[in-house]
């Protein structure tokens, strides 16, 4: 199928406004995770603080989401070349790693239940479930943004649009986000143990 | 539409638009038909960002009014404990309890009145209410865009808010009655359910009111700062915007990146509260029995709660010197003095917000070598403020001031915010804090500093922009009047708070009865409510103002009443959606020339003149 970029160009702006839009809600979501990772650190300097290793299937997940996010990369150059399969395909593997990674967590919740950290247990296991539950919930909103981009993947014909092209770089900053945010976390927890 | 016949007069402005504006073909794809094209979309579910300000004004007052009265309650039990209240058992019902046939104020709703007119006013009145209006109102207005960048997000904006307010109106009915446990809803009262009446169901009602209402500001602060930085009309540079769009800007930027903190604290909260968790609750006894819970940190809370809390004074306070900084140089027809101190002043306050949080608590037991950072901290944050207050009473010397009702309201802000700000001072000291916290005395300072100065920025901003609005004018007499009685009435209920708190009788406090160190002070406080309900009288004119003259008030007849310089003065007098019926205008220059070359005032879409220069 033929990529063709058709309709005119955004004039006024070097940014489009959705695209800037989302960005800010970004940094306003992120905030919310620089509050809890310094409650986190403000919590663990006044003692009574309970240290664990965190299992190692968090580790392997972040495997995981990162993966997921270069698939959808690599959707997107697909997409924008016009090579349909390419652009199908590696979403599908984008939103099913993506699901996966949700699967993993809750795996990982269990783990750390089993070894005796649950979420009553001490601040620290309670920081450990709120901090990676609060980014599941923004994951699985990922997930809702994937699913629809993965409708239009396979029901709409292949064409590259200046609308459609803005729209899948919307869903590309948003999922880079949630999944980079995983590992600043992942990163964050390493160091504070 | 079907308009009034006003008559289609050319005027000098829509040549200069037709000849140096520039086409955006908006009206050729017909989106006015698309977005009102009934009642419903019209005026219930309206994109239209200038519904929309109006949707968040009118609910704005309506919370004004149920907050107002709130303290009106608490105020009768504060200036006449003794007397009978028999009288509001009709409103108030259980709260009431009558012995003897006299009837007083049950203790633990005197918390809930407290604790909800707190709420209330910062929130819903001074947070969505003003920045919700004029942020809506002027941004696409004064920017010169068509609408907000997502008229859609904007819509859900306000019904969030609507939604908060739902959630927040059935908490006062609740058997168990609203929350109490005060506006900062610190644990432990605010996390252990069977800790006050108010902490069960009304408590969890007041956090999910809360968070939708941080959901309306998030979606409202993207569109403002997104509409700002992108959709500004050719020539509209930055430094060309008026100080109202770089206030709402910054205020939109501070609640993006404050609120969300806000939230954490929130989800730890609501974990304490349901899921056993123990972030900010240690070891308690409760009907002595003790909890589970070991270690938590209630100072934890306060933390992230004043990491918003602080923020959200100037999210309140800096639409309202925006507003006041247009409406004193429009009405004094002089520039702004001092513009772009006034722009570095908006940012330095901005971040200053962000740094000086724990002020708030300093007597709550955090280290004294880090209340020293913030002492330093909130000292510094006067030095721009008082930038401020300079250019503005610049701003008015020397001016040839019209004393309308916004320009009054004006200079009444400027006054308020003096005379609240200097006490900041006193209380930003962790010293003298020793003595003040929890007193009268801060009681005293932030309602008059970011409380009544707030109201008054709303005041001007509404009689200023009303005709815009509606195409009508406010009645001017009534709103003299208004300004009158409560500028004095403000005064008389805050200034005698001073004393009271240097004496330091303590807030908060249901009945002085039992404390003969504070009984001399009985007839003060009546004086203080006497003054109160007085004030509140004088609102109550402002809202039959306001709703007569939506439909009564003096019709405008030329589009630009005021003779100010900014573009929404340039659209029609019924302003359609997209705000401009053909092309929109194009910028030529700054905000504020007014009195320059021997002229009144000239637009900002007028181009230079031959040999003008740009430079002021």
């Amino acid at each position: 199928m033929n990529a063709v970029v058709t309709s005119e160009v955004y004039s006024r702006n070097k940014i489009h406004p959705k695209k800037f839009a989302l960005i800010a809600a970004c940094a306003g979501m992120f905030m919310s995770f620089i509050a809890l990772t310094s409650a986190y650190i403000v919590r663990q300097a006044a003692g009574n603080w309970l240290e664990f290793q965190l299992p190692a299937i968090f580790y392997y997940n972040t495997l995981v989401v990162v993966a997921s996010s270069l698939f959808l990369h690599f959707s997107y150059k697909g997409f924008l070349k016009g090579n349909t399969r390419q652009y199908r395909f590696s979403m599908v593997a984008a939103f099913v790693l993506g699901l996966l990674f949700l699967v993993l967590q809750y795996q990982g919740w269990h783990e750390m239940d089993n070894l005796g950290l649950g979420l009553t247990v001490n601040p620290s296991s309670s920081f450990i479930y709120l901090i990676s539950g609060w980014h599941a919930a923004h994951i699985l909103g990922g997930i809702g943004v994937l699913a629809v981009a993965l409708l239009h993947a396979f029901l709409l014909v292949h064409k590259v649009t200046v609308k459609r092209k803005q729209r899948f770089e919307l869903t590309l900053i948003f999922w880079h986000f949630v999944d980079f945010l995983w590992v600043y976390l992942l990163v964050f927890f390493t160091i504070q143990s | 539409m079907a308009s009034v016949a006003t008559k289609p007069i050319v005027e000098q402005d829509d040549l200069i638009i037709e000849e140096y504006g520039y086409d955006d073909h908006f009206h050729d794809h017909h989106h006015g038909d698309k977005y009102q094209s009934n009642f419903l979309t019209t005026y219930v579910f309206s994109q239209d960002h200038k519904i929309i300000a109006k949707q968040f004004l009118i609910t704005g007052m309506f919370w004004a009014v149920v907050g107002g009265l709130m303290s009106l309650v608490f105020r009768l039990q504060l200036g006449f404990p003794e007397e009978n209240m028999a009288w509001l058992k009709p409103v108030l019902g259980k709260w009431i309890n009558i012995n003897d046939g006299i009837g007083t104020l049950s203790p633990e709703f005197y918390y809930a009145l407290v604790t909800m007119h707190g709420t209330i006013i910062v929130f819903f009145v001074l947070t969505a209410g003003l920045s919700g209006t004029f942020s809506n109102l002027l941004i696409p207005l004064q920017v010169g865009a068509r609408d907000m960048a997502s008229p859609f997000l904007n819509m859900l904006s306000y019904w969030f808010f609507f939604l908060a307010g739902v959630i927040m109106f059935l908490s006062l009915f609740l058997s168990t009655g609203p929350f109490s446990g005060g506006w900062t809803a610190y644990p432990p009262l605010s996390a252990l359910p069977q800790a006050s009446s108010g902490s069960g169901a009304g408590m969890t009602l007041w956090l999910l009111s809360l968070v939708f209402f941080v959901v309306s500001v998030l979606l409202g602060g993207i569109n403002y700062i997104t509409t700002v930085l992108n959709l500004r009309t050719k020539g509209m540079t930055m430094w060309r915007l008026p100080l109202t769009i770089w206030a709402f800007f910054v205020t939109a930027v501070l609640g993006l990146l404050s609120f969300p903190v806000l939230v954490s604290g929130f989800l730890m909260l609501m974990l304490d509260r349901g899921l056993g968790t123990s972030f900010f609750l240690s070891e308690i006894y409760i009907g002595g029995q003790a909890l589970d819970h070991v270690g938590g940190s209630p100072i934890l809370y306060q933390h992230l709660f004043w990491f918003l809390g602080h923020p959200e004074v100037y999210i309140i306070i800096l639409p309202a010197m925006g507003l006041v900084s247009e409406v004193l140089s429009v009405h004094s027809r002089k520039p702004i003095f001092g513009y772009k101190a006034m722009v570095y002043s908006i940012l330095a306050i901005g971040f200053l917000s962000f740094i000086v949080w724990a002020h708030h608590m300093f007597m709550s037991g955090v280290n004294p070598f880090i209340s020293n950072f913030f002492v330093i901290f909130t000292l510094i944050i006067a030095v721009p403020s008082a930038v401020k207050v300079f250019n503005w009473i610049a701003t008015l010397y020397g001016g040839n001031v019209r004393f309308t009702s916004a320009s009054l309201f004006a200079i009444g802000f400027v006054s308020l915010f003096i005379s609240g700000g200097l006490t900041g001072i006193f209380l930003g000291n962790s010293a003298i804090d020793i003595q003040l916290h929890d007193t009268y005395f801060v009681v005293a300072h932030f309602h008059i500093v970011m409380g009544v100065a707030a109201f008054f920025g709303m005041f001007a901003g509404v009689y200023q922009w009303f005709p815009k609005m509606y195409g009508r004018f406010m009645n001017e007499t009534l709103g003299k009047i208004h300004f009158w009685g409560t500028i004095i009435g403000s005064y008389a209920i805050f200034w005698p708070m001073h004393y009271l708190g240097m004496a330091g009788v303590p807030r908060r406090y249901y009945s002085f009865d039992s404390f003969d160190a504070f009984k001399h002070f009985a007839e003060m406080n009546q004086f203080i409510t006497v003054a109160a309900i007085l004030t509140f009288a004088f609102q109550i004119l402002f809202v039959i103002n306001f709703f007569y003259s939506i439909w009564k008030g003096k019709k405008m007849t030329t589009k630009n009443p005021w003779g100010a310089t900014t573009l929404e003065w340039t659209t029609p007098i019924e302003t359609g959606h997209g705000n401009w019926p053909g092309k929109i205008p194009a910028v030529q220059r700054w905000a504020y020339d007014y009195g320059k070359d021997g002229k009144d005032f000239i637009a900002q879409i007028e181009p230079l003149a031959e040999g003008e220069s740009e430079t002021h």
